[in-house]
C-alpha cells in the first residue's frame, strides 16, 4: 500500500469518513474548494492520533490526502497558498504530506521557512524524506538547529547517510561550546559525531 | 482552582507570565485580536499578527500546559483607519481557522460611522462563520456605547447568548443581563474592574453568563487577577463550585458555542516532542 492509501484506509472507519470523501470530489472536481475544506479538515477529522499509522493524526492524514487529490498542475501554487495561509497544524500537515506528493522542488521554499521557525514540531517535519531537495549548508544547519532545539534526531531522514565532515566540524564546536559552560551535549548528538569521527579515522 | 482565562492578550506578555500563570491554575486562554499600541500602516501587519495568534503564539502557550485559542477580528479603534480597513476582506480566511472561537474583539472606540459599519459587518460575518462575538464596550461614554452596542447586536440577527459584551462596570451590567448576552468583566489593577468590586456584582447578579477576565495585554494589567478574584470569592462565602463555574466551566461553555474549542493538553504541564522538551534550550 502506498502512504496515501494507508491513510485513507486508516480514516475509513473514523466518523470523518463521508466528509472527507465529499471533500475529496470537490478537491478533484472544484480544486478551489480546497482551502476552506483544508482548514475545516482539523475540527472535523479531529486531532487524535491515527490507528496503525505511527506519526500521523487524523487532521494531518485528512490534509495529506486532500493535497493528494489535486490535480498535479495544481499543485505547486496550492501547496504553497495553504502553508503560506495556514495555522501551524496546517502547516505541519503541509509539510509532512511534500514526500508523498508530486510536487518536485516546489515546495522547498516551505521547508526554508519551517526552518526559519521556533516551532520544534515544524522544523522536524521539514527534515523528512523531502529534505533531500535541501541544499547541503541548509541541512547541515537544520541538522544542527535540532541539536539546539532538543528535537531528536530520529526525526532527520537518511541522517547518517548525509551527514558529511562540515557536519562533524559543526558539532564538535557546539560540543566545546557546550563544555565550556558545563552543559551536557544532547546524548544523540554526541553519537552521531562520535559515529562521524570514527569514520573519518 | 482551574482557571479559564476568556480575554488576554499574551502577544503582549512575556515567557514568564505563562509560566506563572500556569503555576496559579490557568490552563486555557483566549486571545482576542485589538490594537498593539503603535497603529498599523496596512492589511499586510493585520495577517502577520493573525498568523501568530494562529501558529506561534498557542505553539508558546502549549510549553506550559496552557491552551490557547484566538478571536480574529478588525478592532474598533482600527475600524477609523482607512489603510486598515482592507483587513474586512481578509476575515473570512481566518474564521475558518482550527483554534479561532468567536469574531472579535469588535464593538465601538468612538462610535463613529465608520466604527458601525465594521461593527456590522463583522457581526454579519460571525453569523455567515456560526461563531459567537465577542464585543468591546467603549471607555469613553460607556453607558451610551453600551446601550448603542446592544442596539446593534440585536439588529444584526446573532442570537443574545452568543455574544459576550466586555468591559462592564456597575453600571452597564444591569442592561446588558437584560440582553440576554454574557457579560465580561476585566479585572485590572487600577481601572476598569476591581476583585471585591467583582465580587459585589456576582453577589446582585448572581453567576449566569458571567465571564471574568484579566484582558491583560501591554497597559497596566496583571494575568494573575483572575486568580485574585477566585480567592476574593472563596473569601467572600463563594463555594469551591461557585469559583470553578465562573472562572471555568462558563468560559469553556460560551467557546463551546463556537463548535472548536479543544482543551486537550489543558494542564498537561510542559509536553515533549517524542520524548523530549519542546523548550528552547537556548545557548
Amino acid at each position: 500500500m502506498t502512504r496515501p492509501e494507508r491513510l485513507r484506509a486508516a480514516l475509513r472507519d473514523m466518523p470523518v469518513a463521508a466528509w472527507l470523501d465529499t471533500a475529496l470530489t470537490a478537491a478533484v472536481e472544484r480544486p478551489e474548494t480546497v482551502g476552506r475544506s483544508f482548514a475545516r479538515a482539523g475540527r472535523q477529522a479531529g486531532r487524535a492520533p491515527l490507528p496503525g499509522v505511527p506519526g500521523w493524526t487524523a487532521d494531518e492524514a485528512a490534509r495529506a490526502l486532500l493535497l493528494a487529490a489535486l490535480p498535479a498542475d495544481r499543485l505547486p501554487a496550492e501547496i504553497d497558498d495553504l502553508y503560506r495561509h495556514g495555522d501551524a497544524e496546517e502547516k505541519l500537515a503541509v509539510l509532512k504530506a511534500l514526500p508523498m506528493l508530486a510536487a518536485g522542488p516546489a515546495g522547498l521554499p516551505l521547508l526554508h521557512d519551517a526552518i526559519r521557525t521556533n516551532d520544534t514540531r515544524l522544523l522536524a517535519a521539514a527534515l523528512g524524506p523531502y529534505a533531500r531537495h535541501l541544499g547541503q549548508a541548509a541541512w547541515r544547519q537544520a541538522v544542527l538547529k535540532c541539536v539546539f532545539m532538543g528535537v531528536p534526531l530520529t526525526a532527520v531522514d537518511g541522517l547518517d547517510e548525509r551527514a558529511d565532515h562540515e557536519l562533524a566540524v559543526m558539532l564538535a564546536a557546539f560540543s566545546d561550546e557546550r563544555a565550556a559552560a558545563g552543559r551536557p551535549m544532547p546524548a544523540d548528538a554526541a553519537a552521531l559525531l562520535d559515529r562521524l569521527t570514527l569514520k573519518e579515522a | 482552582m482551574r482557571i479559564f482565562d476568556p480575554h488576554i492578550h499574551m502577544t503582549s506578555r512575556t515567557t514568564d507570565d505563562y509560566a506563572r500563570m500556569a503555576a496559579a491554575g490557568i490552563r486555557s486562554v483566549v486571545e482576542p485580536a485589538f490594537w498593539l499600541g503603535q497603529p498599523r500602516t496596512g492589511p499586510g501587519s493585520f495577517t502577520d499578527y493573525f498568523d501568530s495568534l494562529i501558529g506561534w503564539e498557542p505553539y508558546r502557550a502549549a510549553q506550559f500546559g496552557v491552551v490557547h485559542h484566538a478571536t480574529i477580528a478588525l478592532n474598533p479603534k482600527e475600524a477609523n483607519d482607512p489603510r486598515c480597513r482592507p483587513v474586512l476582506d481578509l476575515l473570512p480566511r481566518y474564521l475558518d481557522k482550527g483554534r479561532v472561537v468567536a469574531v472579535g474583539e469588535i464593538g465601538y472606540d468612538s462610535m463613529t460611522p465608520e466604527e458601525d459599519d465594521a461593527f456590522e459587518r463583522q457581526l454579519a460575518l460571525a453569523v455567515e462563520h456560526d461563531l459567537p462575538a465577542l464585543v468591546h464596550t467603549p471607555h469613553r461614554d460607556k453607558a451610551r456605547g453600551t446601550r448603542r452596542t446592544l442596539e446593534v447586536v440585536a439588529a444584526s440577527g446573532i442570537a443574545p447568548e452568543r455574544v459576550t459584551v466586555d468591559h462592564l462596570n456597575e453600571v452597564t451590567v444591569g442592561m446588558v443581563r437584560e440582553s440576554g448576552c454574557w457579560m465580561g468583566f476585566s479585572i485590572y489593577p487600577e481601572t476598569k474592574m476591581s476583585p471585591p468590586r467583582m465580587v459585589e456584582i456576582l453577589r446582585e447578579y448572581g453567576l449566569d453568563r458571567m465571564l471574568v477576565n484579566s484582558a491583560a495585554d501591554w497597559g497596566v494589567s496583571d494575568p494573575l487577577l483572575t486568580l485574585e478574584t477566585g480567592k476574593a470569592m472563596l473569601a467572600a462565602g463563594f463555594t469551591d463550585d461557585d469559583v470553578d463555574r465562573v472562572l471555568w466551566r462558563n468560559p469553556v461553555e460560551f467557546y463551546s458555542q463556537s463548535g472548536r474549542l479543544d482543551l486537550t493538553g489543558a494542564g498537561a504541564g510542559e509536553p515533549t516532542f517524542a520524548g523530549s522538551s519542546v523548550k528552547r534550550g537556548g545557548s
